[in-house]
């Protein structure tokens, strides 16, 4: 660290070359706000896409049936398997690293009324968890409870565009409405987390208990599909060919039939993700200090100019006693200056113009599709000034070894 | 307090060798006041650069006030540059953007004294050459005799053993010059070895003794340096 008296050296020679520092510095000064915007629009980009997983458990899969594929056991190929309540409960008993399990079996376009509202929707059957593993919300009111689905109790959470369509404005939770002319007892809205057009349908189900759903229509104790997730520190990739290796056993299914059984696993498509926006920042990176290193090159080539303009003053020094280390100490503390300040300036702008981008969209509301709350976080500011000081060093030392080498003889040669 | 014996020095440029200096045999005892001359080529400013540890010679001995001054670190030269030469210039050699003060604080700088004391002795010493009302002054705004004494005052701020300078009073006109000499021979008298290096007759007659250089050899020295340095045209 340069003390006092260097600083004002220093001062002095750069207040000496005002223009030259300047155009030098705004090299340095564009490669760090570069790499901070670039850097920062990128996280918004991240963060855009991973919002789509919302708060959502990230160790999710998704299990349904397909027609098979291979004979087994006498079976023929293309039978369709059906998943049924006994499967979910086989699979909470013998798979424990299976923290929430949550099926799902819907009917399409049953009447449902309050009072002489009447429309068609979507009725689904499910389990108390649902709500813990996808991306839903609950506006008013609860869930769906083990005692709803014990009792088979006749309750409704309704999806919040189908309350808003049968009640209006009016309180809607504790009132009876029909469906297939059974009476419900409303017990919540729900709807989900982000609206998109993939998460419509959310907005219109309806909700009961999946036993209610049994008894009420029929359907036998059949399930469309389930998510399920693991339990915590537990990679959802690991439980996966155990739950649909369990499933083909219970289905005799082949166990090498690549259909039969269906899944969708959100951790190996957020590791992909991860593993893109990994690659994208590694460029960004790459990107960002290349402009950097372009400014730098500059600040060394000015600093170069600069020894060579200075060769009289340096001879000077150095018959008046200056050291080669303290020439040397001299330019690099000079470059180091130079390229600290305008890129800290740098810093501190491309921060500021990420933060207005952040700001301006919160404020007014901006919802884009990929792109979400842009931001540079603390450690890229901490690794961007570390990455200043070495480049400011790298910058000085060529024009610094060159001003050491500089002969004190000098001094006495008149031009 | 210099004892130069049998020093030789030779450029090698391409095929062409050029002995510079052919075995210098000098002595300068401290408290001398005494001028170098020559004609351009004699080697009287390879001399110069030997005696200031500015350059390198190739064979014979250079004692400096005891110490054997050869093949010296970058670093060791540009210490003992310090503290025991002063040097002042043909052309001033004034950093350009700092001011008076400063540039007589400058040599103070690189002793790692600290600023206030560096800017009170600077202080005194532009006192001394009379120029304490310019200290704030930058060098383009001072006249050459000025420069000069400011580079004086510089030269003499570490209290070094020797006083070179290099054809101090060549960018003066003769008045001007003769205040330089005036302030040179004040300095001698306070006991500082001072060496004069000029082409000029009246200025080498201000001195106390007059060494001779002709193709990098010293003539036999005849005891001129009687002469005090009163010359009519200096009030």
């Amino acid at each position: 660290m340069p003390d006092r008296d260097t600083l004002q050296e220093i001062l002095a020679t750069i207040r000496k070359h005002k223009l030259r520092t300047g155009l030098t510095a705004l090299g340095v000064f564009w490669g760090i706000f570069m790499l901070i915007f670039v850097l920062g629009m990128g996280k918004g980009l991240e963060n855009g896409v991973f919002r789509d997983f919302g708060s959502r458990a990230k160790n999710v899969m998704y299990v349904w049936t397909e027609r098979t594929t291979q004979p087994y056991q006498g079976f023929q190929p293309g039978r369709a398997p059906q998943l049924q309540l006994e499967d979910i409960i086989a699979i909470k008993q013998h798979i424990p690293e299976v923290q929430y399990i949550a099926p799902r079996l819907s009917l399409q376009n049953i009447p449902a009324s309050y009072q002489e509202i009447s429309d068609k929707y979507e009725i689904r059957g499910e389990l108390q968890d649902m709500i813990r593993i996808e991306a839903l919300r609950l506006h008013e009111g609860r869930y769906i409870n083990k005692l709803d689905i014990r009792d088979s109790r006749k309750v409704a959470v309704l999806g919040k565009r189908t309350a808003e369509v049968l009640f209006g404005n009016k309180e809607c939770i504790g009132r009876y409405i029909r469906i297939s002319g059974m009476e419900f007892r409303v017990v919540g809205i729900f709807g989900p987390l982000q609206i998109k057009p993939w998460t419509e349908s959310d907005l219109e189900a309806i909700v009961i208990p999946l036993t209610t759903m049994y008894r009420a229509f029929g359907t036998g104790e059949r399930v469309d599909y389930f998510v399920c997730s693991a339990a915590p520190k537990v990679l959802v990739s690991t439980i996966e060919p155990k739950v649909k290796s369990l499933l083909k056993e219970r289905h005799r299914i082949a166990p090498d039939d690549p259909r039969g059984i269906g899944g969708f696993n959100l951790e190996q498509e957020y590791q992909g993700l991860a593993n893109l926006f990994g690659g994208i920042k590694a460029f960004l990176w790459f990107v960002g200090i290349g402009t950097l290193l372009a400014g730098i090159v500059g600040v060394s080539n000015i600093m170069l100019i600069t020894v060579k303009e200075r060769t009289k003053e340096i001879g000077i020094r150095k018959a008046l006693g200056a050291t080669p280390r303290s020439i040397i100490n001299m330019i690099l503390a000079e470059s180091v200056i130079i390229t600290g300040f305008s890129g800290y300036l740098g810093l501190i702008s491309g921060t500021l113009v990420i933060g207005m981008i952040n700001f301006g969209m919160m404020a007014n509301n901006v919802e884009l599709d990929n792109f979400y709350n842009p931001q540079v976080n603390f450690s890229v500011g901490l690794s961007a000034i570390l990455l200043l000081i070495v480049a400011g060093m790298a910058a000085g030392l060529i024009p610094a070894l060159q001003a050491a080498r500089v002969e004190p003889v000098i001094a006495l040669r008149d031009e | 307090m210099i004892q130069l014996r049998n020093i030789r020095k030779v450029y090698q440029t391409g095929f062409n060798r050029l002995e510079v200096l052919k075995g210098i045999d000098l002595d300068i005892q401290a408290g001398e006041f005494a001028s170098i001359m020559g004609s351009s080529g004699s080697g009287k400013s390879t001399l110069l650069n030997i005696i200031g540890i500015l350059d390198e010679y190739d064979k014979g001995d250079y004692h400096l006030d005891g110490t054997l001054i050869k093949e010296l670190s970058q670093t060791a030269a540009a210490q003992y540059r310090n503290r025991f030469i002063g040097f002042v210039f043909q052309s001033f050699n004034l950093l350009p953007f700092k001011t008076a003060l400063d540039n007589v604080a400058l040599p103070l700088y690189y002793q790692k004294i600290e600023r206030q004391k560096r800017q009170k002795m600077a202080l005194e010493y532009l006192d001394m050459v009379g120029l304490a009302d310019w200290a704030e002054h930058l060098p383009t705004q001072l006249s050459g005799g000025q420069q000069q004494r400011v580079a004086i005052a510089r030269a003499l701020i570490t209290q070094p053993k020797v006083i070179l300078a290099d054809e101090p009073t060549g960018a003066l006109d003769t008045k001007t010059s003769y205040e330089v000499m005036q302030l040179f021979k004040k300095v001698n008298q306070e006991g500082i070895t001072v060496i004069i290096v000029t082409h000029e007759k009246d200025i080498s007659d201000m001195t106390r003794r007059i060494i001779r250089l002709r193709d990098g050899m010293i003539e036999p020295e005849s005891e001129s340096g009687q002469i005090p340095a009163t010359p009519s045209s200096a009030s």
